[in-house]
């Protein structure tokens, strides 16, 4: 479903992603660990183009999405995104937050939209948190609407940057909980995370990725239990 | 020694004129709400231009708002007035086409500044997100950042509009009949200094007082209504807390 070829991202003089070769199939659940700095952001963030490539190709169901031709609104009303910071709409209530793009780019009618935000809002469990507005909500929460928000665009991929990295502890839990209820419904994710917990028991594959290379891949139990790469393991003995 | 002798005051003079002076409050009104309507949209759009990445749109732009901010509003006035206008259209169109378009010209390049700066203050993740849910760049901007930047921007264009209101007065130079224009007239007449400044000055502060206030007054209805926990958050702590 994705594919991605020998991907190169240098920022000025810094390379940051340096050839990148990876596949991910429908439903699958791939989760990305490494070391601060080594690429996995810049990596999600060049699936759905929010970073220029430098070089190399990203095919998303078979459209070449960095293609001048490609128009790249297409592809991201399919591609889902959760950000570390939540970025929610500060000036919109909760609804609007979630209805706003299924209402402008999909063209869906208020009261369609409205409906769907409700049943999404229902999903993360924030069914009366509607009408609140996103400084009223704890952090959890918040990225709990971000979902909601993401998914109302009803993406066929989505994709996580270190959802849980900005919040307090007592609230990782409820946000790995609607993301692996997401897993269970068979949506396509990608998921850089510091949450090692998360990718053992939810990711299809795992993939560790420093400085800019992808050192290993495979089922958590290849890469927890069984690192090959020195790296691997000494980064594992720091997180583990 | 100095010796201050003040004559005394007559400001019955100022009454025989009060026509002048009504008249003159209206040009000076008319110049400035002109003048600045048409320069926050010309603003909008150079201080948009000013954040493109495509040369051929940020350059025009920057050098448009170079000029207009760094040359002398009066200079400006009398290029348009004497030079630009009968140039184009081989008359002059009187001073008010002439006044309203130097102003408008000169407002849309401070605003423009303005404007800029309230769109990057807001955080590069909006329009990441905005984006990331499938809109072009346009419409984050219209329902993403413009909203939110717009609310920062209002104190900075107010102070603009109360001194484009201020720098309306050099108008007079082309014999626009606003409000000084009005004080120079009476002036002239009773070669008295005195009552008619005094009466200009008091005028344009009152103008400016006014100005300060629905200012004011704009400034509160936004924050309200963008920051709406002020209003909303006794109803809803409660479940807020709860809820976490």
């Amino acid at each position: 479903m994705i594919k991605i070829q020998g991907l190169y991202k240098s920022f000025g003089d810094l390379q940051v992603l340096k050839g990148i070769d990876y596949e991910i199939n429908e439903k699958e659940v791939i989760c990305v660990i490494g070391p601060s700095g080594s690429g996995k952001s810049t990596f999600l963030r060049c699936i759905n183009l929010l970073e220029d490539i430098t070089d190399g190709v990203v095919f998303i169901d078979g459209v070449k999405v960095n293609d001048p031709g490609t128009d790249i609104n297409e592809i991201r009303k399919e591609v889902g995104m959760v950000f570390q910071q939540f970025n929610l709409f500060p000036h919109m209530t909760v609804l609007d937050n979630i209805t706003i793009s299924p209402r402008k780019i999909r063209k869906m009618d208020s009261k369609e939209a409205n409906a769907l935000a409700r049943q999404l809002l229902d999903k993360v469990g924030l069914a009366d948190k509607a009408d609140a507005y996103p400084e009223q909500l704890s952090g959890g929460q918040m990225q709990r609407v971000a979902i909601a928000r993401a998914l109302a665009m009803q993406p066929k991929v989505m994709l996580f940057d270190e959802p849980t990295s900005a919040l307090d502890p007592e609230m990782v839990k409820e946000v790995l909980d609607v993301m692996k209820q997401l897993v269970y419904e068979g949506m396509t994710m990608v998921v850089v995370t510091h949450e090692m917990g998360f990718a053992r028991e939810m990711g299809d594959r795992v993939l560790f990725m420093d400085e800019g290379i992808l050192i290993e891949d495979g089922t958590p139990e290849d890469v927890f239990d069984m690192p090959k790469s020195d790296r691997t393991k000494a980064f594992l003995s720091k997180v583990l | 020694m100095i010796t201050i002798d003040f004559p005394d005051i007559r400001f019955d003079m100022i009454w025989n004129y009060k026509e002048l002076f009504i008249r003159g409050i209206w040009v000076t009104l008319g110049l400035t709400l002109i003048g600045y309507v048409s320069g926050v949209i010309l603003g909008l759009l150079l201080g948009m231009g000013k954040l493109s990445k495509k040369k051929w749109i940020y350059y025009p732009c920057k050098y448009y708002v170079d000029f207009f901010r760094g040359t002398p509003l009066l200079v400006q006035i009398l290029l348009i007035h004497l030079a630009l206008i009968p140039t184009v259209f081989g008359e002059s169109l009187g001073y008010f086409v002439s006044g309203a378009l130097a102003l408008s010209l000169n407002c849309g390049a401070y605003n423009a500044e303005i404007i800029r700066a309230g769109i990057q203050s807001i955080e590069k993740g909006q329009m990441e997100a905005g984006r990331s849910l499938g809109m072009p760049r346009g419409v984050a901007m219209r329902y993403v950042i413009l909203p939110q930047a717009f609310r920062r921007m209002v104190p900075p264009l107010g102070n603009e509009l109360i001194a484009l209101l201020k720098d309306s007065s050099l108008v007079t130079v082309i014999a626009a009949n606003d409000l000084l224009y009005a004080g120079k007239v009476v002036a002239g007449a009773y070669a008295r200094f005195w009552e008619p400044y005094i009466t200009v000055a008091i005028l344009y502060l009152l103008l400016t007082y006014i100005f300060t206030k629905v200012i004011t007054y704009v400034e509160k209805r936004f924050s309200n209504s963008y920051v709406p926990s002020q209003r909303r958050r006794i109803f809803s702590f409660g479940r807020s807390a709860a809820g976490g």
